[in-house]
């Protein structure tokens, strides 16, 4: 499971992050300022949301923009790359599911 | 006054940046990203600033001073060049903006002379089970680790081939993960080839091997095991990694029944290599050379007038040679003559990549570890059984025949990951053009409403 290093133990001392919300297909969860939305996720142990054509999961593979494996709707805007957009207080994520498109 | 322009603040886009404003010239420094440094210095975003942060990287302090080196240098990021064009001079399109996003601002820049230093991203080949979530490019793991503190798992192992797997190691072990074991597939023969040859030569290149010799130190303070000649060959587990298989390998990298072992693992993080990122140097019409980089001359100049390249796209170099390059493009670019002892670095630079390759370059035998169901491109989920009927059944036919019958490579990352992979499953002639997959109709992905009218506001249309 993938996981952030505590702010408080990490040894590169950083400032206090300062907290946002954002919300992933109807649940709201918290990240901090200045994480990609994959960043948000994947804190808090989500390492999948697609739902890939053949039924397959994906998160992130590449985590530069490369892959798209990462893609979901942001506000509305359908197949953003979670890994590259910085999530902002209030961001609206809907993941992907290419099985229901392909029906 | 020549105004410059450099695509990438990477370290060669910021080293060139910097060299041509040195030489008087007025400069702008675009990058895709929202921060300068490209992947080498990806760092934590000024949202979260830490004060030691620099014990994260190599080289930070170059980074600060090239940073604090771009007075007057005009910098723009979130920067994402869709289009260039070379005919009566030079036209680059931009959209400027969060990433992949509707409505961007469009900006035409018409620069005196273009730098181009883009980079290169992993190159990942497919083993069984690579699609499952918690395989990881060795990439993603590097990037999340320094640029989120995100460990993209607690239990890693890291795999493939090259240098760049000990920096991803202890960048995991710095984010908390614990490294189970690094699984380098060249083996020990290989590597002596490479890199004992003429070692007065690596002087040249001292950084980097200071560079090395620490993560080796780091390796056994850490007790991270590193393995020679052994390569993950199945990642295991029901809807998410939960083991990997491993095999001993011959030198052609196929694996050696009977010494499969299992490892526990929640995430595999694995590169073989990296491939240059041609889409800006092809749109700007450089001839690509033979080896599949750029061609450059000495004053690193490409075959298109007045634009130049440099770093990864020129040759899998290291961080000291595209230091060294995008100093001498900037100059050179900027109307100033090179450094001479710039120009003598280069050779020496130029030898590291050639090393690397000879110790690490991807063997021929990595094919016997894959199976009929292994997913070969990701987007499409073409496995590698139907991609070799199809290469069979179009035999003597171009490469782009074949991706139209078997969809391989016609994804949404068109074809960046698994393009390479594809060429070579089905016995393309990379000295075709048309036998590449490096080519694509737009450089970057834009939205179409976007793509027919650049300053206007556009949603909620898909990619191109």
């Amino acid at each position: 499971m993938s996981a952030i290093v505590p702010w408080e133990t990490d040894p590169i001392r950083p400032d206090e992050p300062k907290p946002l919300r954002i919300t992933v297909d109807g649940t709201s969860i918290e990240g901090l300022q200045g994480q990609s939305i994959a960043g948000v996720l994947l804190a808090h142990g989500i390492t999948e949301w697609r739902t890939t054509t053949a039924g397959r999961r994906r998160g992130v593979f590449c985590g530069i923009g490369v892959c798209f494996d990462c893609i979901a709707t942001v506000n509305g805007e359908s197949d953003v790359r979670l890994c590259l957009r910085r999530a902002n207080d209030g961001d609206t994520v809907a993941t992907q599911d290419d099985t229901r498109e392909a029906q | 006054m020549t105004h410059v322009l450099v695509i990438g603040a990477g370290p060669a886009g910021l080293s060139a940046a910097v060299a041509a404003g040195d030489a008087g010239a007025r400069v702008t420094l675009l990058d895709s990203g929202d921060g300068l440094g490209g992947q080498y210095w990806r760092h934590l975003p000024p949202q979260r600033p830490a004060q030691r942060e620099a014990r994260l990287h190599h080289g930070w302090a170059a980074f600060d001073r090239l940073r604090g080196s771009l007075v007057g240098v005009e910098v723009v990021t979130e920067a994402q060049v869709w289009a260039i064009e070379t005919v009566d001079g030079i036209a680059v399109h931009v959209l400027i903006g969060p990433a992949d996003a509707g409505g961007r601002a469009a900006r035409t820049f018409a620069p005196d002379a273009l730098v181009l230093a883009t980079g290169a991203h992993d190159r990942t080949l497919p083993f069984p089970g690579w699609n499952l979530p918690g395989v990881f490019s060795a990439g993603a793991a590097q990037a999340l680790a320094k640029g989120e503190r995100v460990a993209v798992g607690r239990r890693a192992v890291v795999a493939g081939a090259g240098p760049f797997l000990l920096p991803v190691a202890q960048s995991l072990t710095a984010a908390g993960a614990h490294v189970v074991g690094v699984y380098e597939a060249a083996r020990p023969a290989a590597l002596a080839r490479g890199w004992l040859p003429r070692p007065w030569r690596l002087l040249g290149a001292a950084r980097k091997g200071g560079e090395l010799a620490g993560y080796a130190a780091h390796h056994l303070g850490r007790r991270v095991p590193y393995r020679l000649g052994r390569a993950v060959i199945e990642a295991r587990g029901d809807g998410r990694v939960e083991a990997v298989v491993t095999a001993r390998l011959n030198a052609d990298w196929s694996p050696i029944p009977g010494t499969e072992r299992t490892v526990a693992a929640d995430a595999v993080c694995v590169s073989h290599g990296f491939t240059p990122r041609l889409e800006l140097p092809i749109a700007a019409g450089c001839r690509i050379g033979p080896d599949r980089f750029v061609a450059v001359d000495a004053d690193q100049r490409t075959s298109v007038e007045s634009v130049y390249a440099a770093g990864e796209i020129t040759g899998i170099g290291g961080v000291d040679a595209a230091l060294v390059e995008g100093r001498i493009a900037g100059a050179r670019a900027a109307g100033a003559p090179a450094a001479a002892a710039d120009l003598k670095r280069r050779t020496a630079t130029t030898d590291f990549a050639r090393r690397i390759d000879a110790a690490h370059g991807i063997r021929r035998g990595w094919t016997s570890w894959l199976r009929d169901d292994t997913v070969v491109c990701r987007c499409e989920e073409v496995a590698y059984g139907p991609l070799r009927d199809a290469a069979a059944a179009t035999d003597q036919a171009s490469l782009r025949s074949l991706k139209l019958t078997s969809r391989a490579g016609l994804g949404i990352c068109q074809a960046r990951m698994c393009g390479r992979t594809v060429e070579e499953l089905t016995g393309a002639d990379p000295a075709r053009a048309e036998d590449t997959t490096d080519r694509r109709p737009l450089a970057a992905p834009i939205r179409l409403g976007d793509l027919a009218a650049p300053a206007t506001t556009c949603g909620k249309d898909t990619h191109v």
